[in-house]
């Protein structure tokens, strides 16, 4: 231990602490300042700034004893006597801050721009903010923030929202309020699972598997049991109950003991006093192995020569084989002209949310609790009740999970992490545990996108209209289920695109594999079939001789059409609106369109391709959620549902939705989210299904609440109930009104509740294979991008990206449009940046620092039209948006390439270097993606 | 994870070098530390009893020129730092350009041109500047100071003269760009994983008096071997060459037939390299060309790599 004297956000403080700490473990653990976050300790993504005598610095890897004497300014340090700073203030208005996790980062790396350049343009904040990541937004609402904060700085007054045109507003539907919690976000004060500290916490680290693929010999933890600081070592044999877990299939070993299949696999676990002592501790565990045969990849898979990697699935590697049969296949290529034949690749994809994996597990009687707790910030609350409970041997009852605020999610916290894994050292020492991951852990750990490979043939005749579409899917499913079933027969179910086709055989393979699961990502399959779809429909449409806008007009689902699996679509199909839109915003003030132009060594292009997406879980699953909704006697109500908001703002939705049927003011309503205790089951967040399901349960059981509300009042007013009207927290009556509030405490006197509990059931749906309605309901989008090439160099740039989606309605606009943003940048990163590989089992992607997500420099022009075509069974007609946004944005950067180039890409991402390649060779297609290149 | 025990900030060259002896290679010198503690935290090197931060010393972190037109350039001295000179961005353009795209502002306001230099990678980016302007770094080796040329301070890829538990980096000079002489950088990155260049290229240039031809170039593409280099070949051929495209592209036809860059996996292949070298040959050059001419230059890229 030594001195250290730093000023933090102008207060001095003389510490004594080692000199081994970063800034940021100062600030984190000695001075409490938990706003600072930690995301890869890599200085990669840049979360962990602070400003340094003014400069901004990644506090990750910043000495403290580097900052000696130094003044140190964090997020904490931004408002002054509770009032915002401008930046703060302005990143609430224009919708910048969703998970939160980065946004102290943003705002710190902005506080240093704007003291240098109090009048920046997009091209300085970009520089600026060039390796400050943030997976949610898209950078647009940021830019947007920044500049209004700096005019207002200059005393110039903030600058108008980009609020998007929506019809209808209602009381509190329709209207961009602010998101929940984003006080606590800007300010720092906001707590995700790592802010968390309890007394007489230890910290747990996972050994993780030596091999691929590897039967265990022998575990020995003699040594690390017996090292300074270790209080516990667990092994497989330490699993209380059923050492398997899994969403859909059991399958996962909490802990392995006679197998690994991957190289996330927990072989023991370790809780010491510190982290150093359990990382330690790790590299004294002594693990046997016998190397196996690898898979890795899905055909060989499906080939005999592979081992099996789970003997007790009845179908071997095939973890499913999934089927859509519509009409008659050979029948509809007779009848068709001209038929695409093509292979497409696409990648794994890691989520990379920016907040690490954290679990906390505390002791039943400790802290507080009374039973064994889990704080995670999970995306399915109730299903890591019941997989811990059944690992740990006990009743869900005796099992809490409180969810916490997410960093990030997408899909890739659904699955077990560290939840069983902290309930059995909690259990096992008595002592709250925190397992936190680190980026590179979290890396090789947690399910992904799969890569997929997508053979698919597609038949249409000379008048443009599609006849016929067969393909063959292969997924690679990874080490455990996860997902897959779910995830890949999304793909299969969407493999026709958003088109009328009369005829489908498709074919989808999920496969085990020795690679890191594969489950569920934004898109759930979908963005990996799409890109083959709207490719071959670009190929298809040139083959014709046929515009490839009018095409997909041609062919578009609408009111009435029959999907591929039987279902016939009875309303809300907006693509044609969101196809018009589209193009009437691609078209130049003169009129004069071109697909394709040159300028010197830059060749520019439009690419557009079309998409669909289901809301709702669907295939005969039942959809459901559970809300409840609590008026108190201060005139607020509390609106309770275990939903995940892990940036994408569930919150504010079921806010919303309760704000609307009581007719009270927004801020008067408190959203309690995520605690197996205290709110009942949302289901998962996943399948773009919340806003639809935890809407219509805060709608449903909100307007329950009125009923209730309203016969009390009557009563109290001495007024026929159906007089009764509500407006901004009062019940009125002609000339009579009363506080809700006053009415609650009127009901508590005698004796009635003022909470209703309802459970919400989404319309029924059929399983794959029995025709009818597959999914509830359906959201659609069109995308057109527009692309830079160099024609030198191969590298290719997104100008602009107009993007029309039709959601039903838009619950909140500006935060809608916030997903959308985030979804089609994040996407550009599908195409173009992104891609997880393994090597033969072993990952080569073990470091932020080898995988590159599009950063603010990416970031395009990017024209939003909501488009809004209710669905009547959604919540004041709204449907999802999650992952709509993100699905079709792939190939219309693919098919602007090919516009600009000649130059077709078979493989994601692209790869600059044989784009070029093909370029100078005169070829047209290119198989090959980044990670070929060796 | 703990990274290392003990963080000393010397406040002299005498001081650093009696710490480094004290600890007897159980400690490195350290200055920004975005390439040291990220290898230290990915396990390559061990745990270090302390580490060094030569960023204090002033000899280290001073920036000046010298009277016979020499800029001194302490080792110390952060990217941003570089960036934010006036006369390095007129006279030592080709620098500013190479440190203006290093990481992201973050990393560029602690990283310091020593530590690019002391990294030694193949294709540092201010490193391969520094070869282009024929640098002298001045070094505390083995306790001797010695002034060695640039080129001499690499090894081979990561490996440089100085073992950093015992030597330090003091700073760097180099004459600055007079009448008639310019340079330029560029480089290709691959958008993709690692962010290290495909290609940079760095190029300074002499125009004779009446700036029709090329007097002297210095031209240093990278990677092209497992330590940067000069392109002697190729500079030969522009020697008393006229200053226009078609020596250029005589030039760049000549690095095509002597330069063989390697595919490397996940970065690039040889023949997309070699297509680079064409593509940035022809950029900076006539850049440099059109710099030197008009007495002009404005850094291009800065921060957007």
């Amino acid at each position: 231990m030594s001195k250290l004297d730093i000023t933090v956000n102008g207060q001095i403080h003389h510490l004594d602490v080692p000199e081994s700490r970063t800034l940021a473990q100062v600030l984190r653990y000695d001075l409490g300042l938990t706003g600072t976050k930690i995301g890869c300790e890599e200085a990669e993504c840049g979360i962990c700034t602070v400003l340094v005598n003014g400069t901004p610095v990644n506090s990750c890897i910043f000495p403290a004893f580097k900052a000696q004497g130094r003044e140190v300014e964090t997020v904490e340090g931004l408002a002054h006597n509770g009032e915002l700073h401008p930046i703060q203030q302005n990143f609430i208005e224009h919708g910048a801050v969703q998970c939160g996790f980065c946004t102290p980062g943003l705002m710190m790396t902005a506080t240093a721009l704007l003291n240098e350049n109090p009048d920046p343009d997009d091209h300085a904040i970009k520089v600026a903010l060039k390796d400050t990541y943030c997976r949610c937004t898209g950078y647009a609402s940021v830019i947007a923030a920044i500049k209004s904060a700096a005019s207002e700085m200059r005393g110039e007054g903030p600058l108008p929202v980009n609020e998007p045109d929506v019809s209808e507003p209602m009381h509190a539907i329709s209207r961009s309020v602010p998101p929940q919690y984003v006080r606590e976000k800007v300010t720092g004060a906001a707590k995700y699972t790592d802010d968390y500290f309890f007394e007489g916490m230890l910290f747990a680290r996972t050994l993780r598997a030596a091999y691929p693929h590897a039967r265990i010999l022998s575990i020995n933890t003699e040594k690390a049991k017996a090292f300074p600081g270790v209080v516990a070592v667990l092994t497989h044999a330490d699993v209380p109950g059923d050492n398997l877990h899994g969403l859909v299939y059991r399958d996962w070993p909490v802990l392995c003991g006679d197998v690994v299949r991957y190289m996330g696999d927990a072989v023991a676990i370790v809780a010491a006093e510190t982290e150093d002592i359990a990382a330690e501790a790790l590299t004294l565990i002594e693990v046997e192995y016998e190397p196996l045969p690898v898979i890795g990849d899905p055909k060989f898979a499906h080939s005999p020569e592979a081992p099996v990697l789970h003997s007790k699935h009845p179908t071997g590697n095939l973890l499913k084989h999934i089927k859509v049969r519509h009409g008659d296949i050979e029948q509809g290529f007779a009848q068709a002209d001209y038929i695409v034949e093509r292979e497409y690749r696409t990648p794994t994809v890691e989520h990379a949310f920016l907040e690490p994996e954290c679990s906390i597990g505390i002791p039943p009687g400790v802290a507080g609790h009374e039973k064994l707790t889990i704080l995670v910030g999970s995306q399915i609350p109730y299903q890591d009740r019941n997989q811990i409970a059944l690992a740990m041997g006990l009743p869900e009852e005796k099992v809490r999970v409180i969810g916490t605020l997410i960093g990030g999610g997408f899909g890739g916290k659904e699955d077990i992490t560290g939840q069983i894994h902290v309930a059995m050292l909690a259990q096992a020492t008595g002592r709250p545990v925190k397992m936190l991951y680190t980026r590179q852990e979290s890396l090789i750990v947690h399910p992904k996108r799969h890569a997929t490979i997508i053979r698919m043939k597609t038949g249409a005749t000379k008048d443009g209209k599609l006849v016929a579409v067969e393909a063959e899917l292969y997924g690679d499913g990874g080490a455990y289920a996860s997902l897959s079933d779910k995830v890949m027969t999304r793909a299969t179910t969407h493999a026709t695109g958003p088109y009328v086709v009369p005829n489908a055989k498709i074919d989808c393979y999920a496969m085990y594999t020795n690679n890191p699961p594969s489950g569920a990502f934004r898109g759930f399959g979908v963005t990996q079939s799409a890109f083959a779809v709207e490719s071959n429909m670009d190929i298809l449409a040139e083959m014709i001789g046929i515009d490839p806008i009018e095409f997909r007009r041609i062919n578009a689902q609408k009111v009435g059409t029959t999907t591929a699996t039987g279902q016939v679509l009875r309303e809300s199909v907006g693509l044609l609106e969101t196809l018009r839109h589209v193009e009437h915003d691609m078209m130049p003030a003169d009129g004069d369109f071109r697909w394709a132009w040159r300028d010197g060594h830059k060749a520019y292009a439009w690419g557009l391709a079309c998409a669909y997406k289901n809301t709702g879980l669907g295939g005969g699953a039942p959809d459901r959620a559970e809300a409840e909704v609590e008026a108190f006697e201060d005139g607020s109500v509390e609106v309770r549902v275990a939903s995940a908001d892990m940036g994408q703002g569930l919150a504010h939705v079921v806010a919303q939705c309760t704000a609307e049927e009581l007719k009270l003011p927004y801020h008067r309503v408190r959203v309690l989210l995520c605690d197996t205790d205290l709110t009942p089951n949302g289901g998962p967040t996943t399948a773009s299904r919340q806003t639809f399901v935890s809407g219509n349960a805060a709608r449903v059981t909100s307007a329950l609440l009125r009923e209730a509300l309203t016969r009390s009042a009557a009563e109290f007013l001495d007024v026929p109930p159906e007089t009764l009207y509500y407006e901004e927290g009062l019940l009125r009556h002609n000339g009579k009104s009363v506080e809700l509030g006053t009415l609650v405490g009127w009901m508590k006197a005698n004796g009635l509740s003022s909470k209703v509990r309802h459970e919400y059931h989404a319309p029924a749906t059929q399983p794959l294979g029995t025709g009818g309605d597959m999914h509830f309901a359906f959201s659609y989008a069109t995308q057109a991008a527009l692309v830079e090439v160099d024609m030198e160099t191969g590298a290719v740039k997104v100008l602009r990206i107009i993007a029309g989606t039709d959601i039903g309605r838009a619950i909140n606009p500006l935060m809608l449009q916030g997903q959308v943003e985030g979804g089609i940048v994040m996407a550009m990163g599908n195409c173009l940046t992104e891609s997880y590989i393994v090597e033969n089992g072993v990952p080569w992607t073990n470091l932020l620092s080898r995988y590159k997500m599009p950063s603010i420099k990416h970031a395009p022009e990017i024209i939003s039209h909501l488009i809004e075509d209710r669905v009547s069974t959604g919540p004041y007609g709204a449907k999802g948006v999650g992952e709509i946004c993100s699905i079709n944005t792939s190939p219309a950067i693919c098919n602007a390439i090919y516009h600009a180039t000649g130059v077709r890409i078979f493989s994601l991402p692209v790869d600059q270097d044989a784009l070029l390649r093909a370029i100078r060779a005169g070829q047209t297609e290119v198989y090959t993606a980044w990670h070929d290149v060796r | 994870m703990k990274l290392w025990n003990h963080y000393h900030t010397p406040h002299s060259i005498d001081q650093a070098i009696a710490l480094l002896n004290q600890y007897q290679g159980k400690a490195k010198v350290v200055a920004g530390g975005t390439d040291l503690i990220v290898e230290l935290r990915e396990g390559h090197h061990p745990i270090q009893e302390a580490l060094i931060d030569v960023t204090q010393i002033p000899e280290l972190t001073s920036l000046a020129a010298d009277d016979n037109n020499e800029i001194y350039v302490g080792a110390g001295v952060t990217h941003s730092q570089i960036v934010k000179s006036a006369v390095l961005a007129a006279r030592a353009t080709c620098l500013v350009e190479s440190c203006g795209v290093v990481g992201g502002p973050q990393v560029r306001n602690v990283g310091t041109l020593g530590g690019n230099v002391a990294h030694a990678l193949p294709a540092g980016d201010g490193t391969t500047s520094l070869v282009a302007l024929d640098a002298k770094a001045e070094i505390i080796m083995n306790g001797q100071r010695r002034v060695v040329p640039i080129l001499e301070m690499f090894r081979g890829p990561g490996q440089s003269l100085i073992d950093s538990t015992r030597d330090v980096i003091i700073g760097f000079r180099f004459a600055l760009c007079g009448d008639n002489e310019a340079t330029a950088f560029k480089r290709i990155m691959r958008p993709q994983g690692v962010a290290l260049p495909i290609l940079g290229c760095a190029t300074w240039v002499r125009l004779n008096p009446a700036q029709t031809h090329f007097e002297v170039a210095r031209l240093s593409i990278a990677p092209i071997g497992p330590t940067p280099g000069r392109a002697a070949e190729v500079e030969a051929v522009l020697i008393g060459q006229p200053a226009t495209d078609a020596a250029i592209e005589h030039a760049i036809e000549t690095a095509l037939q002597i330069l063989k860059p390697r595919t490397s996996k996940y970065r690039a292949t040889g023949d997309y390299r070699k297509e680079m070298i064409a593509v940035l040959l022809r950029r900076t050059l006539q850049l440099a060309v059109q710099r030197a001419r008009t007495g002009q230059a404005v850094p291009e890229g800065i921060g957007m790599e």
